[in-house]
């Protein structure tokens, strides 16, 4: 099981949106094997850099407002938000050399 | 030092190692860190494993196969290969978390990578329409118009899966027939939601944001037409992975790993190759799990021919790699 706090369509606002955080969203589904993958991964680079960035996860078949408004067509879909706005999109599951590497501005 | 590590956890990898931890041979297997299981991840219900009469889901045949090869001794590490020294007696390992691992035998199974159009447009739309996993992005494309690219047995799958969720699905291939098994192409052709192209060639692909639609060249008399989409599924084949063994390995004209023979020996002593990488006909479940097993085989005997100081040093399993990153 992941250790990153699940947001929804109800909680996305106050959760993500308004934080003063700097915060990714795991864009993800129950049926989604590259999604289970990453989800580990995410984990390990969510507790090496914990003052950094946040990490949540959206389940897209019980929150289709969000997964709308977000224009995902693809999971594992990853999006930073600062500020309330997306200024990183990774998509895919990757070696976590790779995440790091483009997360690389956030984790620094 | 190991006696073998196999690098790759498809049906040949899995099987590999079943056969060399029964055989003894304590095997370190290389999973992958995000890859693992390999393509069945992706896929649904495999009606061609035999043995399995009801059909097996994809990821669920690879687990068993994962827990198959534990239950006799097989390590797995879920990390990735980032180099890889096979020249010497001593083969080395390099793992993308730092370790190092040694064996005397390295079994070389790593399947092979979606083959893409190569078209500009492509990278920058990956994931924003345009997929190569059906069984991942189908659902975002509900009561939608797309299209899957191919004409072979991955292809006619997705068009079939996918009209679970889309209105349309166009299946655009450049030959007038199919090279689809029988069976995968009658599900397809009597499928109301599923409209085949033929002579066609994806040439463009349009979209800002997110995909709007294709360009298409007929492949018989050159003209160009568009075509509205949503979301464009690339299954036009895939190219064996081997570039971790370019300048070491030899290759066969196909771009394959060159084998001696129905065996899995490649040119350097002691390295084996199974699967996706030594085939370029086949390339089934099935067919890969066989070549695991020859592989598996061919590196036991290699082992036993080896004297008897080589061997001993790879007789008792390392708890630890022999170099970690710090």
């Amino acid at each position: 099981m992941s250790s990153a706090k699940d947001v929804t369509d109800d909680t996305f606002a106050a959760e993500v949106l308004n934080s003063s955080d700097t915060i990714m969203v795991d864009f993800w589904a129950e049926w989604c094997g590259p999604c289970k993958a990453v989800s580990p991964i995410l984990d390990a680079i969510a507790a090496e850099h914990s003052e950094k960035i946040r990490i949540v996860k959206l389940n897209v078949d019980d929150n289709p407002q969000m997964a709308m408004k977000y224009q995902i067509t693809s999971i594992p879909a990853m999006k930073v938000f600062r500020g309330g706005e997306v200024v990183k999109t990774v998509i895919g599951a990757k070696p976590k050399p790779a995440l790091e590497a483009d997360l690389a501005e956030f984790l620094a | 030092m190991r006696q073998v590590i196999i690098i790759g956890s498809g049906p040949a990898g899995y099987t590999a190692a079943i056969y060399a931890a029964r055989a003894n041979l304590q095997p370190l297997l290389i999973a992958s860190s995000v890859e693992f299981g390999g393509e069945l991840m992706k896929t649904t219900e495999v009606e061609n494993y035999p043995g399995f009469p009801e059909g097996v889901m994809g990821p669920d045949l690879m687990l068993a196969m994962q827990k198959q090869a534990e239950r006799f001794g097989t390590e797995i590490v879920y990390d990735d290969v980032v180099s890889l020294d096979l020249a010497g007696e001593t083969k080395t390992v390099r793992l993308g978390n730092g370790d190092v691992h040694e064996a005397l035998t390295v079994i070389y199974a790593t399947g092979s990578a979606y083959r893409k159009l190569g078209l500009d447009d492509e990278e920058r739309l990956s994931g924003y329409g345009i997929s190569w996993c059906a069984t991942c992005d189908g659902a975002f494309f509900r009561q939608k118009t797309i299209a899957v690219v191919g004409g072979g047995d991955s292809a006619m799958e997705e068009a079939t899966f996918l009209t679970r969720f889309a209105d349309k699905v166009y299946v655009i291939h450049r030959k007038d027939s199919l090279r689809a098994s029988a069976a995968m192409q009658d599900r397809a052709f009597t499928d109301p939601k599923i409209e085949f192209l033929w002579n066609k060639e994806v040439a463009h692909i349009y979209g800002d944001n997110l995909v709007t639609g294709v360009g298409l060249l007929d492949t018989v008399d050159g003209t160009e037409s568009t075509l509205d989409l949503s979301g464009l599924f690339i299954a036009i084949g895939a190219d064996p992975r081997t570039h971790l063994v370019h300048g070491q390995l030899d290759f066969t004209e196909h771009g394959t790993i060159a084998v001696d023979g129905r065996s899995s020996r490649t040119n350097l002593a002691g390295v084996f190759a199974a699967g996706d990488v030594i085939d370029p006909t086949y390339r089934q479940a099935v067919t890969a799990a066989g070549s695991g097993t020859v592989a598996a085989l061919d590196a036991e005997h290699y082992l036993a021919g080896l004297p008897k100081h080589v061997l001993s040093k790879a007789l008792t399993v390392p708890a630890e790699p022999v170099a970690a990153s710090v």
